[in-house]
């Protein structure tokens, strides 16, 4: 049953939303096909979806690490953002200077980047016992407006007419096209790699196998003499790291530069990812391609239906409810209450 | 109403209940009679069908097979609230109070309906006088020991006027004093015509109190006695098919080093609701099992998290271990210098129910069976060590690969204790090792511990059951209100000794306050 809830959560969302497009007035069918068939029936469609899906596998592994361990990072957004503004400045530095390992030190740039915006709140939690739920939820939108003053302020391209944007990265810096006339680059490589990596330490070494233990039966970590704090810096290092890679891999991949925006959502998406896989690795990469196909969809919509672009939030809202209540039904059962009376009724004898 | 027992219809009658589980026949054409007014006993093993037959009798679950009659009609009950309306109250081992709220506002929740507080603390403290249950109905309950939380229980059933009382293992949290006042609360229940049946495994107790009982055997009735009848040998064989066995004890060697020194340990509770403890010296000598007596919430769980190292202390050398401080140490520093460690909760703490026994068994064994090489896990040296655990100490289960969560009460501490002691530890700590254990397998842990204990392990053992410690100590001391006694040999003392000390009441304690604990009411009640 756990593994069936994704699917039967999936079904429920496109029946909603059959139903949400008749609503609409459009013939839903057509608009289904629109949403989800026709994004992906081209080469360079399918090329597209795997782009998408590369910065949600990896971030999902990340954060499904830490979830596991009831570490809810939520600010994988904001961690994204450091983890480009880290590489990209990297990038920018090595202006001319270029050469093969520039990219390798972006990549590490990135990751540390993106983790040390997780440390924060890692060591609120730890030192202060604050809720890493809301602190780097909050350091998020720090994030944002550190970026967006870069690029307005010191790294604005000066050839750029004043657009806040920074110049663009040397090719030599730009991750590898993997097919030729698509966007798909290296980065999915990466991507894969990570959860490859992920699936080896959920599954088969001792700190994952401990911060499984945190997760499932706190007393029993603690007796076990496993450390909490340790299992807090973990997983949000992991969630922030994997995120720092994927915010490096979109401007050093289909961007190119660093702008204001540089990611629709996808560490808050990555979230949905990482339950709709079970916090699972493998699973995480599966359900990144769900969701990536939902961003390409909502695109797809936007142009052929003239919907607005709110409906790939839409639509992503959906599937997380219906799998979250799929997982809750699934679990327990719904029963009405009654007030019946014959108990304070024998009570009422007693007296 | 006391003498109609022979004429009138049995106030409960089960003829023929099966329930069966997925994995096993937990109650088997189970036949049962209680009179109107009998102390009824329902004897068995952990995993003989009691629990299971009691929840059906209480509405929590329904039987698959058989026939439920309630003075003499035919009656399905489908929940513990029509349980309630037919007349049947429930005592549960485990308390189920809300410690922030009062005894009144207590009540009241359980009988929904009641509005009037006012008038319901008058009733309470009525029903509570008249049954010599003395309660104050105002006072909350986190303030309250454990044997008037107790009461708190037994009266919010007997408010209900229940005409069938069942009581399940009422007096693993009293003293031996308070269970007597238990026993006399409970005869003038019966004598009132109230019925009652008496879930335990303590044969003497049922001897002292009951007048019928009923044995199940692996979800079989085994047969049906007077319990005054029989001796606690006889009642024995029917309850485990065989003989008790008796755990062969020698004394001590003596002449052991101090492995684990306690000293001046003191603690702030971290929970309102917890017990400091209070310069706490104590030894524990290679080769020697050392007990440690008293009633529940006395410190005992403070003591262990700071012995085991859950929760560490300031000062280095309050816990030593092999003549090192470790007060600062977390456990998995203090596991690698040789402490073992059995803690009271089986599942969420000894054990993660949702993992295999494998997974359980690299817990704690991790180091012991060298389980992991190079930060990856080695799955096969933890499913042979969970499988050497499981055929060493008997766990009946599933295999390696059985959840934890699947296991019995008793088998899971059989596994839980024999992963401690395969690894041959330094020092042993114990807590509650046979706590709602059958007596095969409490026999058997028992026994293992002393095996261990000629190894020239030092071995701490705190447990709520007097005749338990007494059985395997060689030295035991009485925790009360977070201060501890100095520990007597076994031989030189007595259960008479050891139960008024449990009041905190030692030559030399000091004189403060009234005494913590399940005793508090009970012995000033008492004197």
């Amino acid at each position: 049953m756990r593994y069936l809830s994704p699917l039967l959560a999936a079904a429920l969302t496109i029946l909603v939303g059959y139903a949400l497009f008749s609503a609409l007035g459009r013939d839903p069918l057509a608009a289904l096909h629109a949403f989800f068939v026709r994004p992906v029936s081209t080469a360079n469609g399918v090329a597209e979806l795997l782009l998408k899906a590369s910065p949600l596998m990896m971030i999902a592994t990340g954060l499904a690490l830490g979830f596991r361990a009831n570490v809810w990072n939520i600010g994988a957004e904001g961690q994204l953002i450091l983890g480009a503004i880290c590489g990209g400045g990297v990038a920018l530095h090595l202006e001319g200077a270029a050469s093969g390992w520039g990219l390798a030190l972006m990549v590490v740039a990135g990751a540390l980047g993106g983790m040390a915006w997780a440390a924060i709140p890692a060591f609120l939690r730890t030192r202060f016992n604050a809720s890493e739920i809301l602190t780097s939820l909050m350091l998020t939108y720090v994030a944002a407006l550190l970026l967006s003053y870069l690029v307005h302020g010191p790294w604005r391209d000066p050839q750029g007419f004043n657009f806040p944007q920074s110049r663009m990265f040397d090719d030599a810096l730009l991750f590898p096209l993997l097919v030729e006339g698509t966007r798909l680059n290296a980065s999915f490589l990466l991507a894969l790699a990570v959860v490859a990596a992920g699936w080896v330490f959920v599954h088969k070494s001792f700190l994952g196998y401990q911060m499984r233990v945190a997760g499932l039966a706190d007393a029993a970590a603690r007796y076990a003499g496993f450390s909490a704090t340790r299992t807090v810096w973990i997983g949000m290092l992991a969630g922030g790291g994997a995120a720092g890679l994927a915010g490096l891999a979109e401007v050093a991949g289909p961007i190119g530069q660093l702008t204001p925006s540089i990611s629709p959502g996808y560490g808050f998406a990555a979230i949905i990812v990482a339950f709709v896989g079970r916090l699972n690795p493998v699973g995480c990469a599966l359900a990144s391609l769900l969701m990536s196909l939902l961003y390409l969809g909502g695109e797809q919509a936007q142009m052929e239906l003239r919907l607005p672009a709110a409906i790939t939030g839409l639509f992503q809202g959906m599937l997380l409810f219906f799998l979250l209540g799929a997982d809750v039904l699934i679990n327990f059962r719904v029963r009405a209450l009654r007030r019946a009376g014959p108990a304070a009724a024998s009570a009422g004898q007693a007296a | 109403m006391q003498g109609a027992a022979a004429a009138a219809p049995p106030r409960l009658s089960l003829r023929g209940i099966r329930k069966a589980y997925p994995a096993v026949v937990a109650n088997d054409g189970i036949d049962l009679d209680v009179a109107p007014g009998e102390i009824h006993a329902v004897l068995g093993e952990n995993g003989a069908g009691k629990s299971t037959l009691m929840k059906i009798i209480y509405g929590v679950v329904q039987p698959d097979a058989g026939a439920i009659r309630w003075e003499g009609r035919p009656v399905a009950i489908a929940s513990p609230h029509a349980a309630r309306a037919l007349g049947i109250g429930m005592v549960f081992q485990h308390f189920s109070l809300f410690e922030t709220l009062t005894v009144t506002q207590n009540v009241a929740l359980a009988l929904d309906g009641a509005r009037d507080l006012a008038a319901l603390a008058r009733r309470i403290a009525e029903v509570s006088q008249r049954y010599g249950l003395p309660l104050d109905p105002r006072r909350l309950v986190h303030s309250l020991s454990v044997g008037e939380r107790q009461r708190v229980e037994i009266v919010r059933c007997l408010l209900q006027a229940p005409r069938l009382l069942i009581l399940d293992e009422p007096t693993s949290v009293l003293t031996p004093q308070a269970v007597q006042r238990l026993f006399e609360t409970l005869r003038q229940l019966a004598a009132e015509g109230c019925s009652i049946l008496y879930i335990s495994h303590k044969l003497d107790e049922i001897k002292a109190l009951c007048t019928g009982a009923t044995v199940l055997r692996a979800g079989r009735v085994t047969g049906t006695c007077d319990p005054r009848r029989e001796t606690a040998s006889s009642m024995a064989r029917m309850m485990i098919g065989r003989d008790l066995p008796v755990c062969a004890h020698a004394a001590a060697a003596p002449g052991g080093e101090p492995r684990l020194v306690l000293a001046g340990l003191a603690r702030a509770a971290d929970d309102p609701f917890g017990t400091d403890l209070d310069g706490i010296d104590l030894a524990v000598h290679a080769g020697e099992i050392v007990g440690i007596a008293g009633v529940s919430g006395n410190g005992q769980q403070e003591l262990l998290r700071a012995v085991s190292g859950e929760t560490p202390l300031g000062a280095p050398l309050a816990v030593q271990l092999l003549g090192a401080g470790v007060g600062r140490m977390h456990p998995g520093r203090r596991r690698k210098l040789g402490l073992g460690f059995v803690p009271e909760e089986r599942l969420g703490r000894g054990a993660v129910p949702h993992m295999s026994l494998a997974e359980n068994a690299l817990l704690t064994a991790h180091r012991a069976g060298g389980m992991v090489r190079a930060g990856l896990v080695r799955a096969r040296r933890a499913t042979a060590f969970a499988r050497d655990c499981i055929e060493r100490f008997a766990v009946k289960c599933g295999g390696p690969g059985a959840a934890a969560r699947s296991l019995s009460g008793g088998n899971l501490q059989k596994f839980i204790v024999g992963r401690e002691i395969l690894q041959a530890p330094k020092v042993l700590v114990v807590a509650q090792p046979t706590w709602g254990v059958d007596v095969g397998a409490a026999t058997f842990i028992r026994q293992a511990l002393i095996d261990l204990r000629k190894r020239g392990t030092a071995i701490l053992v705190i447990s709520e059951e007097l005749d338990e410690l007494f059985e395997i100590c060689d030295r035991i001391a009485v925790i009360a209100q977070g201060r501890l006694s100095p520990a007597r040999p076994t031989r030189e003392t007595s259960v008479e000794e050891i139960g008024v000390w449990m009041s905190g009441l030692w030559p030399g304690a000091r004189a403060a306050g009234a005494p913590a604990g399940g005793t508090g009411g009970a012995t000033a009640t008492q004197a």
